[in-house]
């Protein structure tokens, strides 16, 4: 009986992860707040925790840069478990059950849900673009025509709206779906919620833990 | 106040009227370039050097008379040479005066994100005020005519003035004082127009039948016009924008964007707050818990199995 379940709690996500995902976090809040200070006037007021207009243009790229570096480090841990199958496609066009808390009538999930993939995707789709346009824009190491660094102006922004959208979404379903905080910050859940929002997991997980059960 | 300008019609980043009681009630200014008039002399780029205390590094030679080879953060103005071969087979040597056009609508001012770096005055000088700017350089992206230059030395985005120095007292800008030929010419910016229209008329009178005023009204006019020769071939003169404008990216990155994306993002995080008043959260119940260790308990046990 060496089972994680005998303590009660299942292990989520381990201290490496725990670790990745709240430095992405972090990269997140000061690149999204210094660059909000530069996309619209009534948000100019955030280059004060930055130490001024200079010092926030000077470090919106550097943060940016470290939050795609973090980013790809935890891509490559959790790329495998994020590829949309058709159940994840299922379940997004369930959405109204799945806001409605009618999770019973939705397909099994497994380690990640739909939404969780699909924002996967969204992040690594805007973080690409917003790190090849930002290069662009960059103007302390880079001279590029200007058409293209126009062009790379608007497709940064558009991806920044789109990310804090998405990252709005995410917190707000951290929040929503009880425990999940828990799971990011300690790293373990009750044996109730996997079984509730990833049952496809919990029985993968279980099973694993007792290969002979499959032999039976 | 009497020691500030009050007459500020635009300011970058800035969402509320700035003080700008004082009107150009004599009229808005305006420079005018003849470019016919112009023997190439440089005198305007040394009234411009001396006049803003502003030295150029000494360059190299590339094979024209044009020196330095660009606008720089310390050179406002430049005399672009072109040497044109027209379709009579004769050399004709253009000579234009670069520097800032003072447009009515600047892309600068548009996409500056820095309060206060780039105003407008009610006169139509578009000037940078440098302690504000941050050195982001989308003054530099947004400008039509490729002229904001940002400093290697202080990060900080350079232009000419159209000496608001010395205009905002009642003297002319310094290059115009400097011109011998008369190809400068400073005033309101209607006598301006009215002394070009005399000018095209002459030119035409002696062949020059394209001969016309650039004022070009897609950045909503300039307060720095040309007299030129080829008035339907702008671009001759060492690539003079022929229809000058705001680009639509522009547009769309410092105006429509910005505040239909704050709203977006302001409705999304209330639609999370919404749903938590409306749906609350997803909890996990004792019902949960022991489906779990029912679960647990069958693949634990499989021995136990008949």
């Amino acid at each position: 009986m060496n089972s994680s379940a005998r303590r009660d709690t299942v292990l989520r996500y381990p201290p490496g992860v725990r670790t990745n995902h709240w430095l992405v976090a972090l990269a997140f809040v000061l690149a999204a707040l210094s660059g909000l200070a530069f996309f619209h006037p009534a948000l100019f007021w955030l280059t004060n925790f930055f130490g001024g207009g200079p010092w926030t243009r000077i470090l919106h790229p550097f943060i940016g840069l470290f939050m795609v570096l973090v980013f790809l480090s935890l891509a490559a841990t959790v790329w495998d478990d994020n590829v949309l199958r058709p159940a994840d496609w299922q379940w997004l066009r369930q959405w109204r059950d799945v806001v409605s808390n009618r999770e019973e009538r939705l397909p099994e999930v497994g380690r990640y849900n739909g939404g969780q993939k699909l924002l996967f995707f969204v992040l690594v789709v805007c973080l690409l673009g917003l790190l090849l346009t930002g290069l662009a824009m960059w103007r302390a190491y880079f001279t590029l025509p200007v058409g293209l660094v126009r062009l790379a102006s608007v497709v940064h922004a558009i991806c920044a709206l789109v990310l804090i959208c998405a990252i709005l979404v995410h917190i707000y379903a951290g929040f929503y779906v009880k425990g999940s905080v828990q799971a990011m910050v300690r790293g373990t859940v009750t044996p109730g919620w996997a079984w509730k929002h990833h049952r496809a997991w919990f029985r993968q997980i279980t099973h694993d833990a007792h290969p002979r059960t499959r032999a039976d | 106040m009497p020691l500030q300008s009050l007459d500020i019609i635009r300011r970058s980043a800035t969402t509320t009227p700035e003080p700008e009681v004082r009107g150009a009630y004599t009229g808005t200014v305006a420079k005018l370039i003849d470019v016919t008039k112009c023997i190439g002399c440089k005198a305007c780029q040394v009234a411009c050097m001396e006049w803003n205390d502003l030295r150029e590094d000494v360059g190299v030679n590339f094979g024209s008379h044009q020196n330095p080879a660009d606008l720089s953060d310390r050179t406002w103005t430049l005399m672009r040479f072109t040497e044109y071969e027209n379709p009579k087979g004769d050399l004709e040597w253009l000579i234009r005066k670069d520097g800032c056009m003072h447009c009515a609508d600047p892309g600068c001012l548009k996409a500056c994100p820095a309060p206060g770096a780039i105003v407008q005055y009610a006169n139509g000088i578009v000037d940078f005020q440098e302690e504000n700017c941050i050195g982001c350089g989308n003054c530099v992206t947004a400008c039509p005519f490729d002229i904001p230059r940002i400093s290697k030395r202080d990060h900080k985005a350079y232009k000419c003035t159209l000496c608001s120095d010395r205009v905002a007292v009642g003297m002319e800008p310094a290059c115009i004082k400097a011109c011998p030929t008369g190809a400068l010419v400073f005033g309101t910016k209607e006598d301006m127009q009215e002394h070009a229209a005399e000018r095209i008329e002459d030119l035409k009178s002696r062949g020059f039948e394209n001969a016309g005023l650039y004022d070009p009204p897609g950045v909503g006019g300039t307060h720095v016009m040309y007299v030129l020769h080829h008035a339907d071939q702008p671009a001759l003169y060492a690539g003079l924008v022929p229809d000058p404008r705001i680009s639509p990216l522009v547009h769309l990155w410092k105006g429509t964007a910005k505040p239909i994306s704050l709203v977006i993002m302001g409705l999304t995080a209330l639609a999370g707050f919404f749903h938590f008043v409306r749906v609350g959260r997803n909890e996990v119940d004792e019902s949960d818990e022991a489906a779990a260790r029912a679960s647990l308990d069958a693949s634990r046990k499989p021995e136990a199995r008949p």
